[in-house]
């Protein structure tokens, strides 16, 4: 029955949807009151009826009611009941329901929280939001109904992969799917600018806080998707530019450009063209990366549906979705006012090259994904690979003038700036890093100078946002704790984000140039070396899990004089028959040390396991930078400014004082 | 010239569609062969009897003379007891079918012969994998259709299907009899 | 610490694997270019691995096959082409340079010239000095407040 009432509620909404496209259009082009209030009120309809869809779904998972086919082919009586509820949307059709979701429910937020919009370009928003939705209901329904029955019932179920078998999988999606789905409010923003002829700054300000809402889950999403590879797939590798994680890669890129070109936006009422072109161009990615992952038109590691039937539908949504927007952003952008000039040294210049940099590492990212899609149609007998030393080549030789800028940005005035003046402020920070960079040259060798740049980057940026809060107290006379409750939270999440981009950076360097590895077969008694780390095998034993048997081994680990135990597993799931490696990983601040078993191996001395040990420094900071930059997204999206109509709390300590953003 | 640039994107995005659409035509993980036209990679394979040494094998200097089928095939592969009665129905027609077991124990090679049929003329047994990936093989099973001076001419990815052998390996095969 | 930095700093190893040790050559600096080249090998039959990282038996194959003949004294070139003349480009994850991909590989450096020089050349054409409006007055600034929201 509930299957039955979850496909019903689907309809329904597809049927709303319908009428959420047509009619707050028409409200707005005629200035129809009631229409477009209708708009408001339909959103959040289909918020409710998605969302006992979802709930439907749901709770067949959790039920384990195998009459379903979905979850028959997802889950198992024998899994664990978190991944049977998160088996959800751990499957083509499932997540396409979540997408719908989270599309209707940003859908409810633009009706909840627009009430200060121009009802007119509400209406357009809403309306725009409703033609996705209609077009991904119907993609749902058609081709993808997850409320399918199947018959005869089975007794048990096909489980889950055993690899998504881990909290990974409860979190990661539903991140990311706010993420991806999110910039379709900001998609909805830039055509219904196009549509209305205006892009002013009110639209900007208005738009910005759903950038954040959008970008700031999309962070977390990647980080922890980068996370659960490193500590899932067995021996840590952190980012693969896999084509799907190039999926989610190129819209955060976009979304970056599209958050910092919308500041300008707000502030100067500059670059309006290029704020709404990023706009299409992030919700546009992604598109294409669900396109990417649900086709087949490209093998990946983590494409979990394979069927080119799909892939067409897909295709001609994006089709309609970009290639309506960008034909419009033809005809109606050079219509757009511009804004006030600025200078060749000016902030608005920075952040131009800003969003220049990043279309240009998009376009890596993007090339090095589809060239060989390319190639097939253009020589079909010389098919190519685009891997990892292409992107090592391209990409970091052009992120690197970016994360130079990232520091000279909030140095640089709005409208026009002077060379000398700049120079002064760049003094102290330059000779700083200067001086780390031929410290740590020094130190490490010049083998590995590669390696002192990454690090010099990484305290180039941490040292940049701290200079942010730095000459804010200098221009209020003096640091102060009722200066520091009073920071602005933009300025706060600024400083976050800059400082987090700065700790990644170093990570990746460290990473890359410092990591330790060493592979053999071991014997308990036996004790190996890899870098610092010294692991002593204890002893191996068969264990039983809730749904797998698995052979363990437990080790331990000593580095610097400290000691500590690590266990790891191997394996395997009864109901499918798959193995997967549990590393034992310990973590430090500075670095993780890394055990992982493999199989029974013979080598000279005889019979032993295969034990996989690493030495991993600094790889936390990967993730700790990204956790801090979702971190200043939130802060600046808890910006009273956006707030709008709160009161503005002029700070008495400095009337003079300029927020630094 | 303002103009222009604006109009940039959207015929960007219209070429990157097609080739999408294109893309979803094709199977990315299909390889083309690099041997087409080319000479056949020298093998010399033991055979697969229980005979020491595996008995009279497969070379690949006996490929001259006259159009062969190479078949690679192994117990494990899960599409072969399909092919095989496709194989029975091409030797039956008179075009002689070769073949190399890959990474396969000689006992199961016997095995799955005993139990599907034996259409091969000629049999090789690959079980270190050399030979296989001198062809660019890449998955079981594939088939090579060899001409008479030795040279490779097509490559078939997976079984052959009757539609295959009738539409082009036949006809290809017919082609290269009749030629010099 | 210091230590533990220099210690780190001779290994020159990188983190990713499915190599077993009894594949591994026993000289280390041969063992290291036979890794070297597996990473930029791509396996084959698999999902976008290199033949470094995937388990796949073909890809064992081919790392023993590159390991025998670094041993025999191939250069890293020889081991490569070796590949490529039985796989073709496709095994190669680091795509060739030539006319089909110079696209590939010049691209994005080219819309960062062409769009740097293009924003410059645009901003020399327009006038960089424009007079400042006279502040306002705290009369207008409050009916600006009113009109248009809190500013910054």
């Amino acid at each position: 029955m509930l299957a039955e009432i979850g496909h019903f509620a689907l309809i329904l909404t597809l049927l709303v949807a319908i009428a959420q496209a047509a009619l707050p259009m028409l409200g707005a082009i005629r200035g129809d009151a009631a229409l477009m209030a209708f708009g408001r009120s339909a959103a959040a309809l289909q918020a409710l009826l998605i969302a006992i869809s979802f709930g439907c779904l749901m709770t067949l998972f959790g039920q384990a009611d195998f009459s379903v086919k979905l979850v028959a082919n997802h889950s198992a009586l024998s899994q664990p009941l978190p991944y049977r509820l998160a088996a959800t949307w751990g499957n083509h059709e499932g997540s396409m329901l979540l997408w719908v979701l989270v599309l209707s429910i940003y859908g409810a937020g633009i009706a909840r929280f627009g009430d200060n919009l121009r009802v007119t370009l509400q209406a357009r928003i809403l309306s725009v939001q409703a033609m996705i939705s209609v077009a991904f209901l119907a993609f749902a329904l058609f081709t993808s109904n997850p409320f399918e029955r199947l018959f005869p019932v089975p007794l048990d179920g096909a489980e889950l992969n055993p690899l998504l078998q881990d909290p990974g999988l409860v979190f990661h999606p539903p991140l990311l799917y706010l993420g991806y789905v999110g910039f379709s409010v900001t998609f909805s923003f830039a055509v219904a600018a196009l549509l209305e002829g205006r892009a002013d700054p009110a639209w900007a300000r208005w738009m910005r806080p759903w950038v954040l809402a959008a970008w700031v889950p999309l962070t977390c999403g990647i980080t922890l998707g980068s996370f659960w590879a490193y500590y899932e797939l067995g021996w840590g590798g952190w980012w693969f530019w896999d084509p799907v994680e190039n999926a989610s890669f190129m819209p955060w890129l976009i979304g970056t450009a599209l958050l910092h070109s919308a500041i300008v936006t707000e502030k100067r009422g500059s670059l309006a063209g290029w704020t709404i072109l990023l706009a299409i161009l992030a919700f546009s990615l992604s598109l294409i990366g669900t396109f990417l992952v649900r086709s087949g038109i490209l093998t990946s590691v983590h494409a979990f549906a394979v069927d080119p039937e799909r892939g067409v539908f897909i295709l001609a949504m994006i089709i309609g979705a970009t290639g309506t927007a960008l034909a419009l952003f033809a005809a109606r952008a050079p219509m757009l006012r511009s804004g006030a000039l600025f200078g060749s040294i000016s902030r608005e210049s920075g952040l131009t090259f800003n969003n220049l940099l990043l279309m240009a590492l998009t376009a890596v990212v993007f090339l090095g994904t589809f060239y060989p899609v390319i190639m097939e149609a253009v020589s079909p007998t010389n098919k190519i690979s685009v891997g990892p030393p292409y992107y090592n080549l391209v990409f970091v030789p052009l992120v690197a003038p970016l994360l130079i800028l990232v520091t000279i940005g909030p140095m640089l005035s709005w409208k026009r700036d002077d060379l000398a003046v700049l120079g002064k402020k760049l003094l102290v920070p330059v000779a700083a890093i200067a001086a780390l960079l031929a410290g740590l040259t020094l130190w490490l060798g010049a083998a590995q100078v590669v390696a002192a740049l990454g690090l010099a980057l990484g305290g180039w940026l941490v040292l940049g946002a701290v200079l942010v809060l730095v000459r804010r107290w200098w221009s209020a006379g003096g640091f102060s704790w009722r200066l520091v409750r009073t920071t602005p939270a933009a300025t706060v999440g600024l400083v976050l984000a800059h400082a987090g981009l700065g700790f990644t950076t170093a990570g990746i360097a460290t990473m890359t140039s410092f990591a330790a590895e060493k592979i053999l077969v071991m014997r308990p008694g036996e004790t190996a070396v890899a870098g610092p780390v010294s692991v002593t095998m204890l002893g191996a034993e068969e264990v039983d899990g809730a749904n797998y048997r698995a052979l363990r081994a437990r080790f331990t680990v000593s580095q610097n004089g400290n000691e500590r135990a690590l266990v790891s597993e191997r394996r395997i799931y009864t109901v499918s028959g798959s193995q997967t490696t549990e590393a034992g990983i310990g973590v430090s601040p500075l670095g993780n040390q890394y055990v992982a078993i493999g199989d029974v191996q013979q080598d000279a001395r005889g019979q032993g396991l295969v034990v996989r040990i690493y030495w991993h420094p600094l790889v936390g900071w990967i993730w700790f930078g990204g956790l801090l930059m979702a971190m200043g997204g939130a802060a600046s999206l808890a910006d009273r400014r956006f707030r709008i109509g709160a009161p503005q709390v002029r700070s008495p300590l400095a009337p003079n004082l300029v927020p630094a953003e | 010239m303002k103009r222009v640039l604006f109009i940039l994107p959207v015929i960007a995005f219209a070429g990157l569609a097609a080739f999408l659409g294109f893309g979803l035509t094709q199977d990315p993980k299909e390889l083309p062969s690099q041997l087409i036209d080319r000479p056949l990679p020298e093998f010399v394979l033991p055979g697969i009897t229980d005979a020491p040494g595996g008995g009279p094998g497969l070379a690949s200097a006996s490929f001259k003379g006259e159009p062969r089928l190479l078949n690679v095939w192994a117990s494990w592969c899960a599409a072969c007891p399909q092919e095989h009665p496709v194989l029975e129905r091409i030797a039956a027609e008179g075009f002689p079918v070769y073949g190399i077991a890959w990474k396969d124990k000689p006992e199961d090679s016997r095995a799955f012969l005993a139990r599907y049929g034996d259409p091969y003329s000629g049999m090789g047994s690959d079980f270190p994998g050399r030979t296989a990936i001198d062809l660019g093989v890449t998955g079981a099973p594939e088939t090579f259709v060899v001409d008479k001076k030795g040279r490779v001419r097509f490559k078939q990815i997976g079984p052959i299907s009757p539609e295959v052998w009738e539409g082009q390996i036949r006809p290809l095969m017919q082609k290269l009899r009749a030629e010099a | 610490m210091k230590r533990t930095f220099l210690a780190l700093a001779l290994m020159l190893a990188t983190p990713a694997a499915a190599v077993l040790p009894d594949e591994m050559l026993p000289d280390a600096a041969q063992e290291a270019r036979a890794r070297a080249i597996s990473k930029d090998l791509r396996c084959v039959v698999c999902q976008n691995q290199s033949i470094d990282d995937s388990d796949a038996p073909l890809a064992r194959d081919l790392r023993v096959l590159v390991r025998e003949q670094i041993a025999r004294g191939s250069s890293d070139a020889e081991v490569r082409d070796y590949i490529v003349a039985r796989y073709g480009n496709f095994v190669l994850l680091k795509p060739p340079m030539e006319g089909d991909t110079l696209l590939l590989w010049l691209g994005p450096f080219a819309i960062l010239l062409l769009g740097g020089a293009g924003l410059i050349f645009w901003q020399r054409r327009k006038p960089v000095a424009t007079p400042d409006a006279a502040p306002l007055t705290e009369a207008e600034r409050a009916e600006l407040d009113r009109l248009a929201g809190p500013q910054d």
